[in-house]
């Protein structure tokens, strides 16, 4: 049995666990500015998985893709995201997180679970790409692990930007990639959706003085 | 052809959309919102008849696709839509009178009103089940910011809950539907119709059915937290409550509706592929579970709106559990109470929000006496809640009747769960609107007369189908019921 991995599926795995490796590193980071710099650096990684994948495969509407994914992952919602943290001066902010080892732990059950539901599907797949579904379904579970176990506004949105990240990455991953249209409305609804997030947050701090969601707790059942 | 309906539908919520962001703080915005919601009903009615005469049809090459299903749920959205812009008017003109708004924020709730409608319809109507998706999150973002209307703490925490579990939840959704293009790829081929649901449904059965499995799972979850189906519920009554009321009765009467459409229109491919019960008894946990939590939240209740928005969980539910039952009559049952729901709840809420402005809060206790202060709202709300609660004649009852029945023929194990649920709902409700509306109250006239006419207009088209369906009516729920399966 031949063994050989072609270098372009190995470029794809090795960009794929920088994009895994990310997602870790931004579950234990506690500066804003560092965290929205890392999710660029997760956008970059995506897009040039994407392509790695366009350039190999051929397909046309990858290259397309990987031009959105660069232009508005890698640019312009970290640009986005820094501008208003310096509007909003919360650039120096510091959370404080519990217990950062133990969520790196439950991260890696995460990380378990997702290779385990992905791979009988991966195996159905017959793109160089498919080894990342995996990848791809943990990069969504941390990502949601994150929004989770943030208190401040910015870094929740950021977990939701990343798990949107990890979504890109399974498409590509299974099927490289929706058909334009799809991708075209998905990228039109994260930018906006981050545009009114952006509008929110002037709204909250206005509101609560602190972009800390914990203020955000008053409407319970009783 | 020279008119299309189907383009005249789409075009004028958007462009008026479009124009309101401009021009709407003008005197004349909030008719310019009524008529072009009209002319959105007119032009959804004209196509009704249209796709009734001549069968479905597909509309800008194969990416919109209207059938007997569809048009059904596209109707009575503009219908909702046009009766809540009527309500709307004199009611937002009440609170810009009482100061809580100001023009800016009507003419963003003008523009962001029609822009909802807008995303409403397109997701009703496309064939593309990745541009439904676009569509269900493209109403999520027009209605975030109308929640956080007031500005208040308590409806930035609203709003907020919404944009994330919402948005935790549509991702789930699009992973299902990236599962989904997976599963229809290996058959389809790489083209862009490989999503398109008319293409879907003639290959069902070849589609792999694990990967269905697993897609229809996180299609469930994803638009189920749209629906508001437990444990992903709690955004809803906190939007529901804190936001103005017309938006309330919107996102109760219309968008869970459109949210549990797609979830049909999935469940439709993966019963195709699976075979068997697997979809439809996912759908039944779910909605009996829903049915159960909401009917003891009820209960524990003190805001007005937000007890309603529980009762728009528990009957979301309730039509979950008869959509996965399946069959002909089950499916029928479904629709007809999806129906009577979205034009008895927003017409209580209708009269909920004049009865909250009139009496200036909405905690429950602290209003008394409705029927003393106005008896048409007093009325509106009694009778609504009656509705409701499914006392017959209205047509509730004759579709939760349908559903018992089914389900005590095919499922006797859901039926005391089914009852109590029902039975507690009813309880809790009905004794704490009756001393609201019975008893004494004195309370001065609101600067604007409230548009009573939509609210009766609402209850006596539920009160006519309890009584008697028209038979053309009937024809086009079997025909819808049986392109369920």
């Amino acid at each position: 049995m031949n063994n050989a991995v072609p270098l372009s599926a190995q470029l794809i795995n090795l960009f794929a666990s920088v994009i895994l490796l990310l997602a870790f590193a931004m579950l234990a980071q506690r500066r804003v500015l560092q965290l929205i710099n890392l999710f660029a650096l997760q956008g970059l990684a995506l897009g040039l998985s994407t392509v790695v994948a366009a350039v190999t495969t051929g397909q046309s509407h990858l290259y397309w893709s990987a031009g959105l994914t660069l232009v508005l992952k890698a640019l312009l919602l970290p640009w986005i995201l820094h501008r208003l943290v310096r509007r909003l001066h919360v650039k120096g902010e510091i959370e404080s997180l519990i217990n950062i080892p133990t969520t790196m732990l439950v991260g890696i059950g995460l990380v378990i679970i997702a290779f385990n539901v992905a791979l009988p599907i991966s195996q159905l797949s017959h793109t160089i790409t498919r080894g990342t579904l995996g990848i791809a379904l943990a990069v969504v579970m941390l990502a949601f692990l994150m929004m989770i176990t943030r208190t401040k506004a910015i870094p929740q949105v950021v977990g939701f930007l990343a798990m949107e990240n990890g979504l890109f990455l399974a498409a590509t991953s299974a099927t490289y990639g929706m058909p334009m249209v799809v991708e075209l409305g998905i990228a039109l609804d994260v930018l906006v959706g981050a545009i009114i997030l952006g509008v929110f947050f002037f709204q909250i701090r206005e509101q609560f003085d602190s972009l800390d969601i914990h203020h955000m707790e008053r409407l319970k059942d009783n | 052809m020279t008119l299309d309906f189907f383009v005249l539908m789409l075009a004028i919520p958007l462009v008026s959309g479009a124009l309101l962001t401009v021009f709407g703080e003008r005197a004349w915005a909030p008719n310019l919102n009524i008529l072009a919601s009209l002319g959105t009903f007119l032009a959804a009615a004209s196509l009704t008849v249209e796709i009734i005469a001549n069968g479905p049809r597909f509309a800008f090459g194969e990416q919109f696709f209207i059938d007997s299903l569809n048009v059904f749920f596209v109707a009575l959205t503009a219908f909702v839509g046009l009766t809540t812009s009527i309500f709307s008017g004199p009611y937002m003109a009440n609170e810009a009178a009482h100061g809580r708004l100001t023009k800016p924020r009507l003419r963003l709730y003008k523009s962001m009103y029609q822009l909802f409608m807008f995303t409403m319809l397109a997701a009703l109507t496309t064939n593309n089940m990745g541009i439904l998706w676009v569509a269900m999150e493209a109403a999520t973002l027009t209605t975030v910011l109308l929640v956080s209307l007031y500005r208040t703490s308590a409806s930035l925490e609203a709003a907020w809950k919404y944009f994330i579990l919402c948005g935790v939840g549509i991702a789930q959704a699009l992973f299902g539907t990236i599962l989904l293009y997976f599963a229809a790829e290996r058959v389809l081929g790489q083209t862009g119709n490989a999503l398109l649901w008319t293409h879907l449904v003639e290959v069902k059965g070849q589609l792999e059915p694990n990967i269905m499995a697993l897609s229809f799972i996180f299609l469930l979850v994803g638009y189920g937290t749209k629906v508001g189906l437990a444990p992903l519920h709690n955004w809803l009554p906190d939007a529901h409550a804190e936001g103005p009321t017309p938006v309330s009765a919107v996102l109760s009467g219309l968008l869970l509706n459109v949210a549990l459409y797609a979830i049909l229109r999935c469940k439709v491919l993966a019963d195709g592929a699976i075979g068997g019960d697997y979809a439809g008894n996912l759908m039944m946990g779910f909605g009996l579970f829903t049915l159960l939590v909401a009917a003891f939240f009820l209960s524990k209740q003190r805001d007005i709106k937000r007890m309603f928005a529980y009762s728009s969980i528990e009957h979301m539910g309730l039509i979950t559990f008869a959509f996965g039952m399946g069959g002909a009559v089950a499916n029928f049952a479904g629709l007809l109470h999806m129906t009577m729901h979205s034009l008895t709840k927003s017409a209580i809420f209708f009269a909920v929000g004049h009865a909250t402005q009139k009496t200036g809060t909405q905690m429950m206790a602290d209003i008394r006496g409705l029927i003393g202060v106005n008896p048409l709202i007093g009325w509106g709300l009694m009778l609504g809640t009656l509705a409701i609660l499914g006392m017959p004649p209205f047509g509730v009852f004759a579709s939760e009747f349908m559903i018992l029945t089914h389900a005590m023929k095919h499922h006797p194990w859901a039926t005391p769960v089914l009852l109590l649920a029902l039975g507690v709902a009813f309880a809790a409700i009905f004794g704490k609107v009756q001393p609201m509306v019975f008893g004494d109250s004195e309370l001065k006239r609101l600067p604007h007369a409230p548009a009573i006419t939509p609210v009766f207009l609402h209850l006596g088209i539920v009160l006519m189908l309890g009584l008697y369906i028209p038979p053309y009516l009937t024809r086009w729920f079997h025909e819808a019921a049986r392109m369920l399966g």
